[in-house]
């Protein structure tokens, strides 16, 4: 792999700038040497940029409508070794053919007549099946191994379901991705249950929301103190922990009730803003994964959020929560940090505005009044609903669940 | 079974069908006591005399219009073109006489002769001596063309152009006389003409061929079967009238097909093959119809690079195979 760069031509003798009129690829897109790149307009002549190599396009440097002068770098391309210098017929042997072909995949949706009836009479989706013709072209045989094999990439929606509602898109988006070639040895898992619960909602989550993200470094080291203090004392008296995490909701509760559109659900021609603070708590067994609401969180104290989380959680594990226990969030918090996460971007949990990741506490040097001292550091990562939310208004609810968390101290907490 | 060579394969023939059947005579240019340029007819003269294996003038024109009249008094003539070139002053005889003489004589008259010819080059035969003639005939109804690629094809196939009752053209490559060896079965077959013959089974391409080039695209399957490409391959065997059945099973067999020939590319015998491909197989087909064939140019060049890149060879073959097999 080589990054080559292409410069503004020289489209004309007394030519000396140009204009990118329309850039005629994207990033990410595949081109062959001499394929137009771009439209340039000159005082002289509109005419098209051929690309000089064969390769994926990295960058694109100038904007269209933007104006450069002739020679200076308009793209940039990542080009495949072999395919640099012009291989004659007798230069393409075997192994340099074979790394041609594995990356350029410009035949993949050119299909030959015998394939196309195939595909159709055995009702195979041809964008699952990856050729290995030249050029990643679906060969015949490609198709009747397919046949053979009887795993079929077939597609389960029928051309009238796929143009009919939303919901459909997330479930056909991860059904293709279940349709690579299984080899012996593999082991194949179908998808039920809670896993495609998940799997949909993530899907539609992702799909759906435009995401924004927002970290802020927090430093808890009173808090830590003071929860080491009352740690043994508290087990011993409660009978359970009380860990960090519901330090966490807490003052995410308390903010959120300052900041009540962050505590919003999108309802598309409507924003709306819900009064009550339930937050939900991320929750991982083994191989699901459950969201447990803690109802009215902002009117409950550290204690009972902590008894909840414990209770949610127990529940959770052992398969025992009620439809009751899950429904009516407003708010995520997930606790990324218990595995020992310092930074994620989480994926909000639909329909919520935003989800708040709470990564581990680490003990990091920090400046403090021009001196090094030890703190304990945690970082909050926050994915927000760009629909709904900006970044001031997230900035400052994040600022404000900071201060909250930073003036946590023996003397202000209150636990009880 | 014995082993024996193209050219042993073809006289055996002969003298097989001449034993047979005393109204076989053969006639040409140095086919008598000198037994042929080639030794076709070696040793035929000494068993069938003077009567049976007539050496002619140097008159292609009258060697084919000999034949044609002593075919149709009942004869089984075997005229020997000395080498396929010379064979155009008898175009006439062949075309206009021979081929239509049973439909225009509504079935009352036939001309049950075969007509023998060297062709093709690699020899250092230049111009004269090299040239690939089958496509004159190929769109003449009324007349068969026979081009087979092994021994025990020649021999089967020239014993069926013999019993023929109308005209037949036999072209036997020349280097394949000495050049291909085979097993032919000692006692009295015959295979049947207009059929083509799967020379190898295969599923990644087809390869459609005849002639010496069959040879070359079995030795070019050879080296491409280490390489994990299968090659499946028919020969035409009769490249007119063609095996239309044969070459449509052969080409949906895979869907990739090469068509060989050692001809002229435009106008020769595989123009036709692609055509029927083209209208029978479109569905089944995986790739664009591919030739592999001599350039259009004038002649068989003489000297030897020039020849070696008119000539189709093996490995020419192979890099077409494997250009088809890696689409």
């Amino acid at each position: 792999m080589a990054i080559e760069q292409i410069t503004m031509p020289q489209l004309g003798e007394s030519v000396t700038e140009g204009t990118i009129s329309t850039w005629l690829v994207d990033v990410g897109d595949k081109v062959n040497k001499y394929d137009p790149l771009a439209e340039v307009l000159t005082d002289k002549v509109n005419a098209e940029v051929p690309s000089s190599y064969t390769g994926i396009i990295k960058e694109l440097i100038v904007n269209e409508g933007e104006t450069v002068a002739v020679g200076e770098v308009i793209c940039k391309i990542e080009t495949v070794q072999a395919s640099t210098k012009d291989a004659s017929p007798e230069e393409v042997k075997n192994g340099e053919l074979e790394e041609v072909t594995t990356n350029d995949l410009s035949m993949k949706k050119r299909y030959s007549p015998a394939v196309l009836r195939l595909a159709q009479d055995h009702n195979i989706d041809l964008t699952n099946v990856d050729g290995t013709g030249r050029a990643g072209r679906i060969t015949r045989k490609d198709i009747e191994s397919i046949m053979k094999q009887g795993v079929r990439a077939t597609s389960s929606a029928s051309p009238d379901t796929s143009t009919t509602t939303k919901e459909i898109i997330p479930q056909q988006n991860t059904e293709k991705k279940a349709s690579p070639v299984v080899h012996t040895g593999d082991i194949e898992i179908p998808v039920t249950g809670i896993r495609k619960v998940i799997a949909n909602n993530m899907v539609k989550s992702k799909q759906e929301i435009p995401h924004a993200w927002m970290t802020v470094e927090v430093d808890v080291t009173d808090l830590v103190t003071c929860r080491n203090q009352v740690k043994e004392e508290f087990k011993q008296k409660e009978g359970f922990s009380i860990t960090y995490f519901a330090f966490f909701v807490k003052a995410v509760a308390t903010a959120l009730k300052e900041y009540p559109a962050i505590n919003s659900t999108w309802a598309g021609d409507k924003i709306i803003q819900r009064k009550d603070i339930n937050l939900s708590i991320a929750v991982a067994t083994d191989n699901e994964l459950f969201v447990p609401v803690i109802k009215l969180a902002d009117e409950k104290s550290i204690k009972g959020i902590a008894k909840e989380i414990n209770e949610l959680a127990t529940k959770a594990r052992a398969h025992k929560l009620s439809g009751q226990d899950i429904q009516g969030g407003t708010f995520t918090v997930n606790n990324t940090g218990s595995f020992g996460s310092v930074h994620s971007m989480g994926i909000i949990n639909h329909p919520q505005a935003a989800i708040l990741q709470v990564e581990s506490i680490v003990k990091r040097p920090v400046i403090i009044n021009n001196m090094f001292a030890a703190r304990d550091m945690v970082n909050l990562c926050l994915s927000l609903d760009h629909r709904i939310l900006d970044g001031l208004v997230c900035g400052r609810f994040l600022a404000r669940v900071k201060e909250i968390l930073e003036n946590m101290n023996k003397d202000t907490i209150n636990i009880y | 079974m014995a082993v024996m060579t193209y050219i042993q394969a073809i006289t055996t023939a002969l003298r097989e069908e001449m034993i047979r059947d005393e109204k076989v005579f053969i006639l040409g240019e140095d086919v008598g006591k000198k037994g042929g340029v080639f030794r076709a007819t070696d040793g035929l003269y000494d068993t069938f005399g003077e009567d049976r294996v007539l050496d002619t003038p140097l008159s292609e024109s009258a060697i084919a219009g000999v034949g044609i009249g002593a075919a149709m008094y009942g004869m089984r003539p075997i005229a020997e073109m000395q080498f396929a070139d010379f064979i155009l002053p008898a175009v006439n005889q062949i075309i206009s006489e021979a081929a239509k003489l049973r439909y225009r004589s509504n079935n009352d008259w036939n001309a049950p002769i075969t007509i023998r010819a060297p062709y093709g080059g690699g020899v250092h035969g230049a111009l004269y001596h090299s040239q690939s003639i089958e496509s004159i005939f190929a769109n003449q109804p009324g007349l068969k063309i026979v081009m087979p690629s092994t021994p025990y094809d020649a021999k089967g196939l020239l014993k069926a152009a013999i019993r023929d009752n109308d005209p037949v053209l036999f072209f036997e490559h020349k280097r394949a006389y000495r050049l291909l060896k085979g097993e032919v079965p000692e006692e009295d077959y015959v295979l049947p003409i207009g059929k083509a013959d799967v020379k190898r089974e295969g599923t990644d391409i087809t390869v459609i061929t005849y002639g010496l080039c069959v040879h070359f695209a079995l030795q070019a399957a050879e080296k491409l079967a280490e390489e994990g490409i299968s090659t499946h391959i028919l020969d035409l065997r009769t490249v007119y009238p063609l095996d239309k059945d044969a070459i449509i099973e052969a080409a949906k067999k895979t869907g990739k097909v090469l068509l060989i020939t050692e001809d002229n590319l435009e106008g020769s015998i595989i123009g036709e093959v692609a055509a029927i491909i083209a209208e029978n197989c479109l569905f089944d087909l995986d790739a664009p119809i591919k030739r592999l064939a001599g350039p259009d140019v004038p002649a068989m060049p003489y000297a030897p690079t020039m020849e070696k890149f008119f000539m189709v060879n093996p490995e020419k073959c192979e890099k077409a195979m494997r250009d088809l097999a890696e689409f």
